[in-house]
């Protein structure tokens, strides 16, 4: 079976016009929604407590916002979680010296109010310098798998190279905080685990595609860059899809069957592997081809070592 | 010939794909609920030990599968629950204090695979429901009690040295004396710089003032001191808690993880976690009677106090001496190798002994170990109710006028010595704590994460499994068995990891994206032979052009994306490090599986023979 039967080599760099406006319309939007909207950060950077109980029958939110203001939490935020039986409820960082025992005075409370058995699903508690930390240490972990890959591209390919697929993993983390932004969905730990792992899938996409421009500038002489990149395009973009399938197959499983706990993974994921597939295509590929990739660049010089052969006689 | 592999290779790959199913194999055997008896402060438990657990449980008509010494722990499994929680209790009643009763699930690995390591993945705390608290240890606290230990011990040594001064004053990160004269200027100078070498000491001759700063190793030493022994502590209260399996871990500069499987009620756990142990140095009171005081008359200024095996002794009311002063404790051995511990004042410490004991040479003193324990109750206010528990660790004789530092010998053998200098140490907190994070998962969504993550894993491979068989046909399905062992191999590096890699939720996460982005690798070579058959080469030339040409590039995309899970499990904590851990391992097995592995069975089957077509 086949889904794509290109026979003849598709000419992707005449829309390049067309993306670099497409992207950069998208990241702009991205970096103003994230400028003013800003992200939606979940209890692990912001600190705060969050409990999660479980009712028998379906709860009522506003009979529990009244218990919960009348005990003294009028700025609690109770909502639904996955089901119309499962609750949750948000607290922000307090300077009162217990702070860390306010879950278990929640779950207290409403057990004295409801009169039902209550089921304690989770009690999270961060301190909110604990928060500040992991949102410093989360924006480091970004910054350095960047540079630890761009040095590995640099090394194993070329600058050029180097600097299209960062800059196409820069474009594609963008894009999925902006989607975050845009859509106020919460920004937690697993989210920014999914962003690292979208950095990864992009690059893998990104690698596959330069691998073959390497390969086809040796192989094919006597024709223009761009020609090279679009034969090269072509010939992977069959293996481009398959991936993307099965890799969004995946998590359309992990999104439907994953429970509530995963969601924003899931979701961060599968949009990033979308745009990771679209930006091996134009951006990375687009970038090189701006900053002049050609074949000189690729071919590996031979160099003769001078004593090379005796060195190779020692003991 | 083209596509075959040598016999040793294609062994290597069966014997690989079998070892990880004998590994994997222990999940299959699911657990049951035993009971786990460990001793505390020191204590083991021993053969005496498990015949009196024997017998307890005989007589109070408790069947259970087996019972076991293991480590200084004796393990009780059962049938159910029902007897498990009844045994606990029965236990928790009659072996007294010297013990902890824990639940426990313990895996039910058959004994020849236990023999050869196998043993099951562990759980985090997301699937297995329990408490995960990150403590953060006050350093700045610990720092000024050695600022304002200092300032003491300087004012001492220069009134012994008869050096004449105006103040000794805290500023700052330093400790400034200011004298009257230059030549006290140098003298104390030069008596400073001899006693500690671990100061920085400057003069200012217009001001008369000697600064001395603590230097970077003494300040690391003091944070590496004051976390060191907040986890010593800790450690040993989370042991008076009865939780199988705790986890007490370092974690950076200044935080502690306590993990602790199973617990439900965090609020009993956080109050034990933050309540305060001390010791305290009393003479024994040789005059009262001690017959009489243990029929209930105790003399008017003495108190009634036991050792842990219950011996009773009589002590002074007066406290000579408060744990909080108590500096350093170290165990070690006298002139005549007999087991002793040295123990370290501050000054007013040490000159609190020193009166203290001047006039008692050749007396019994006692140290008590003061603890203050939960009681499970509460007060109206809801508020846990602590009992004060008091016992005698050691009662030694003073041999001679005491100061700052002085020895505890007769504590006994060189074990207890130790454990003696730990308790010492953990008794007096060289910096408050506080709990800066608390993860709690309840059983229920312990047991729903567990279920919707192997749900998303199954319905995953599925889905996968059919694309690629539509897709590929016969090497479709070679890829799926790749895929197959891959998950295999990934479930039993996993439980072959020691102790801190446990599956957690997004651990699961992991292997579903893994077995997405596994297939890649046979993607690649899949599109490569296709494309080698259309330019019209041989088949047998196709395959093996196919494997070679893609072999780099999957090599590149993988190392890549194995920086990026690498940088995760640097940085990430609890859940985040499970995905990166699961991410890694799914991405070396899966190099094995879908290159080496699709290899030798595409080799098998097609390998050195003449093709026309090939299923692919």
């Amino acid at each position: 079976m086949q889904i794509l039967q290109l026979k003849d080599t598709v000419n992707f760099m005449s829309y390049r016009k067309i993306a670099m406006v497409f992207s950069a319309l998208l990241m702009i939007a991205s970096i103003y929604s994230l400028a003013t909207n800003k992200l939606n950060f979940g209890l692990d950077f912001t600190g705060g407590t969050l409990i999660e109980v479980g009712f028998q029958e379906a709860a009522d939110l506003e009979k529990l916002r009244g218990v919960m203001k009348t005990n003294g939490f009028a700025d609690a935020k109770v909502q639904f979680y996955g089901s119309s039986r499962d609750v949750v409820i948000r607290l922000g960082v307090r300077e009162d010296v217990k702070a860390e025992m306010l879950g278990n005075e929640i779950l207290a409370i409403l057990e004295k109010s409801s009169g039902q058995k209550i089921d304690m699903r989770r009690i999270e508690f961060v301190g909110a310098s604990v928060g500040d930390d992991l949102a410093e240490q989360g924006g480091l972990a970004m910054l350095t798998a960047l540079i630890c890959i761009l040095i590995y591209v640099a090394f194993r390919f070329e600058w050029r190279f180097a600097v299209g697929s960062v800059v196409a993993l820069f474009h594609d983390v963008l894009l999925t905080l902006g989607l975050f932004s845009v859509l106020q969905l919460e920004f937690d730990l697993t989210v920014l685990a999914a962003v690292l792992a979208v950095i990864g899938y992009s690059l893998n996409d990104t690698i596959v595609v330069s691998d073959r421009i390497r390969e086809n500038f040796r192989k094919i002489r006597n024709s223009e860059a761009e020609e090279v990149i679009n034969i090269s395009l072509t010939q992977t973009l069959s293996r481009t899809f398959i991936t993307s399938i099965t890799t969004l197959l995946v998590l359309a499983a992990l999104f439907f069957q994953g429970g509530a706990l995963i969601h924003g993974f899931a979701t961060a994921l599968l949009f990033g592997v979308f745009v990771g597939t679209y930006s091996s295509i134009y951006v990375a590929s687009l970038v090189a081809l701006s900053l002049g990739i050609s074949r000189e660049d690729l071919i590996p010089e031979v160099i003769e070592k001078e004593g090379e052969d005796q060195e190779a006689m020692m003991p | 010939m083209l596509n075959k592999y040598p016999l040793w290779k294609t062994l290597m790959v069966a014997i690989i794909v079998a070892l990880g199913a004998l590994y994997a194999t222990p999940n299959l055997y699911g657990e049951s609920p035993a009971v786990q008896v460990s001793g505390l402060r020191g204590v083991q438990a021993d053969t005496a030990t498990l015949d009196s657990i024997r017998a307890q449980l005989k007589e109070s008509n408790l069947t259970f599968d087996s019972i076991s010494l293991e480590n200084g722990q004796v393990l009780t499994r059962f049938n159910n629950t029902e007897d498990q929680l009844k045994a606990r209790d029965v236990l928790d009643d009659n072996l007294g204090k010297q013990f902890s009763v824990a639940l426990n699930l313990t895996p039910n690995t058959p004994e020849w695979l236990a023999a050869i390591g196998g043993s099951p993945m562990k759980l985090g705390l997301d699937l297995s429901g329990g408490v995960s608290f990150l403590i953060e240890v006050n350093m700045k606290e610990a720092l000024n009690k050695a600022k304002t230990g200092m300032v003491g011990d300087f004012r001492g040594d220069l009134r012994n040295e008869k050096i004449r001064y105006r103040s000794v004053k805290e500023a700052n990160d330093a400790v400034k004396v200011i004298f009257r004269k230059v030549e006290d200027l140098e003298a104390g100078q030069a008596l400073l710089k001899k006693r500690y070498r671990d100061l920085l000491l400057t003069t200012d001759e217009d001001t008369l003032t000697l600064t001395a700063k603590m230097t970077k190793e003494k300040i690391k030493e003091i944070r590496e001191y004051a976390l060191d022994q907040n986890i010593t502590i800790i450690r040993n209260r989370v042991n008076e808690l009865g939780v199988a399996e705790p986890l007490v871990q370092r974690q950076g500069k200044k935080h502690i993880v306590i993990e602790l499987p199973g617990v439900q009620d965090t609020a009993t756990a956080k109050e034990i976690l933050s309540a305060t142990a001390t010791i305290e140095f009393r003479l024994v009171d040789t005059e009262g009677d001690l017959s009489n005081a243990l029929n209930g008359r105790v003399p008017a200024n003495s108190i009634l106090l036991r050792d842990k095996d219950g011996k009773p002794s009589l002590l002074k009311k007066r406290v000579m001496l408060t744990g909080d002063h108590i500096i350093d404790a170290k165990s070690g051995f006298d002139e005549y190798s007999r087991p002793q511990v040295n123990i370290s004042l501050d000054s007013a410490g040490g000159s609190k002994m020193s009166s203290g004991t001047k006039s008692n040479i050749g007396k019994p003193m006692a140290t008590v170990f003061i603890e203050y324990k939960s009681t499970d109750k509460k007060d109206a206010e809801g508020n846990l109710i602590f009992e004060k528990h008091q016992e005698i660790i050691s009662v030694a004789t003073i041999q001679s006028r005491l100061g700052k530092s002085f020895r505890i010998t007769g504590s006994g053998s060189p074990a207890e010595a130790r454990n003696l200098a730990i308790l010492l140490r953990a008794g007096a907190l060289v910096a408050p704590i506080a709990i800066v994070e608390e993860r709690t998962v309840g059983p229920t969504l312990g047991a729903e994460n567990v279920r919707l993550g192997f749900e998303a894993i199954m319905m995953g491979f599925g889905l996968v499994f059919i694309f690629m068989m539509v897709y590929y046909r016969a090497f479709g399905v070679v890829a799926n068995l790749a895929l197959g062992a891959n998950l295999v191999l990934i479930v039993a590096v996993m439980s072959m990891l020691p102790g801190g890699a446990a599956l957690t939720l997004p651990g699961m996460a992991g292997i579903v994206l893994t077995v997405g982005m596994a297939v890649d690798a046979n993607v690649l070579i899949f599109e490569r032979i296709r494309e080698e058959i259309r330019e019209g080469k041989t088949i047998q030339q196709a395959i093996h052009q196919g494997y070679d040409a893609a072999f780099s590039t999957i090599i590149d995309a993988n190392i890549t994306t194995l920086i990026a899970a690498l940088i995760l499990f640097a940085i990430g904590t609890g859940p985040v490090k499970g995905f990166a851990i699961t991410l890694s391992i799914g991405i070396l097995t899966s190099m094995f599986t879908s290159v080496v592995g699709t290899r030798a069975v595409v080799n098998a089957i097609w390998g050195g023979k003449r093709l026309d077509k090939l299923s692919i």
